[in-house]
């Protein structure tokens, strides 16, 4: 990744490559499959591209590893300065949210850089997913020398930040230009005289976005499925004698391979039908995509051995699949926190009832049958 | 394709015009293009596709904007772990 270094008047600072090699690629998947995540990070700082000088422009971006590499790549043939911030690791659009790609971070790495002394200009162009975390007339009131006193209330936190005595002279605060949300559009961006278009400033939610996020959710609740794996097996084996091994063995088989079923409903085949399902909660498109897997279990197989253990089945796997497409709200980007908080409003005690309704009704058909 | 659009009338954004400066800062960081500039005052053109993060509301320097539950977009998973570490954020989960 790096590339020697660039010289200028507060030391060296290390030059990236904006081509990405065998590593980055390899990195870029095992992250998306949640191998060795939590130490894909770069460090926070000042890196370049290209040869930028004191008038080239600075583009802000996470300590993210895909996101820094994103952004580099997209840089190809632009000499510029990368400013990473501490984002724990986090891609800009979640750090934002959390506070961590703020307007007081943003503040403190360009003091730490010292980035007033390494370019001549004002102006940082900042990711515009970065927006709802970093408020540009709070970066340019606290980076000019005038409003160094002041405590600035952003969000929650209150922000103090000590005087600069800038070395040099009459001193302006950084000007915070919003580019595109992608980072691809970048040079059309420049183009177009520093200004986003208004398709590069949407964010969009096409069937390959909604796909390239399923591996992190299967892995992220791959628990959540062995837990129900196990409790299916060891409820599968009830009988009116107790617990009998072989009827667990030969019934779990069959009820994990319902379960994977609409575990897959809900979190690989909901979020690829999304916009066709023709409601607008995620929890109820998970329950109806959910019934109706299990409504072609039932003309197809049979779904259970007697009329009980098929609308148990019926009822575990609409609460399965409606409870994993829930979860897909936080991989969207068209869900807001009100909304969310009314579905889950409706459809939590829904997901409950159908889930220990279906367990309960599972466990007597074992009863009755064998009586 | 036209773009999704998640439940109606629910989102807490709150545009004030009487102290609308037109700089028309909110339109610039919305990703999703809710705002409009209209004889210099900012109008909410399309409520409904608002996912509350929050913003607009940060980057309006005359506040005119308020956005209740803004950070990030909205999250079950991030609200169910909320409620059991106790933790007041609604988006503090390990997911994202």
């Amino acid at each position: 990744m790096f590339i020697g270094t660039v010289k200028t008047r507060v030391g060296e600072i290390k030059k990236v490559s904006t081509r990405l090699n065998k590593e980055d690629i390899l990195g870029a998947i095992k992250v998306r499959w949640r191998i060795g995540r939590t130490h894909y990070k770069v460090d926070p700082g000042l890196y370049a591209v290209g040869n930028p000088d004191d008038t080239s422009d600075v583009f802000v971006t996470a300590n993210y590893r895909l996101s820094f590499d994103h952004l580099r790549k997209n840089l190809d043939g632009i000499n510029a300065w990368i400013l990473v911030l501490d984002t724990k690791g986090i891609n800009v659009w979640c750090a934002a949210g959390k506070g961590t790609f703020g307007t007081a971070e943003l503040v403190n790495r360009i003091r730490a850089t010292r980035l007033k002394e390494i370019i001549k200009h004002r102006r940082i162009i900042v990711p515009q997913l970065g927006a709802s975390g970093v408020s540009a007339y709070q970066v340019k009131a606290l980076t000019s020398p005038k409003n160094a006193f002041k405590t600035i209330y952003s969000g929650n936190a209150s922000v103090y930040f000590q005087s600069e005595s800038s070395s040099l002279g009459i001193d302006r605060g950084f000007t915070v230009v919003f580019g595109p949300v992608r980072a691809a559009d970048i040079k059309a961006f420049i183009t177009n005289g520093y200004k986003s278009t208004e398709a590069m400033r949407k964010v969009t939610f096409n069937f390959y976005d909604r796909l390239k996020l399923v591996p992190v959710d299967f892995v992220y609740s791959f628990t959540k499925l062995l837990v129900a794996l196990a409790v299916v097996f060891i409820l599968s084996g009830i009988n009116t004698h107790g617990f009998n091994i072989n009827q667990a063995l030969h019934k779990g088989l069959v009820s994990a391979y319902y379960i994977l079923s609409a575990y897959i409903t809900g979190i690989i085949l909901t979020p690829a039908l999304l916009p066709y399902i023709p409601v607008r909660m995620f929890a109820f498109k998970g329950m109806i995509t959910g019934l109706v897997l299990s409504s072609v279990f039932t003309a197809f197989s049979s779904l259970g051995s007697t009329a009980l253990e098929t609308v148990a089945w019926f009822m575990l796997i609409s609460a399965i699949s409606s409870f994993m497409a829930m979860n897909f709200t936080g991989s969207s980007t068209i869900t807001s926190l009100s909304g969310v908080k009314k579905e889950m409003k409706i459809f939590v005690p829904i997901q409950i009832v159908l889930a220990s309704g279906g367990l309960i009704l599972m466990v007597l058909s074992n009863l009755v049958v064998l009586k | 394709m036209q773009d999704m659009v998640y439940i109606k009338n629910v989102v807490t954004l709150q545009l004030d015009q009487s102290n609308c400066n037109g700089c028309s800062m909110c339109i610039k960081v919305c990703p999703r293009n809710v705002f409009r500039l209209i004889d210099y005052k900012a109008h909410i053109v399309s409520r409904d596709h608002c996912i509350e993060c929050g913003a607009c509301a940060l980057n309006c320097q005359s506040r005119a904007i308020t956005v209740i539950s803004g950070k990030g977009c909205g999250c079950a998973t991030g609200i169910i772990e909320g409620y059991f570490n106790g933790g007041k954020s609604e988006c503090s989960c390990s997911r994202c």
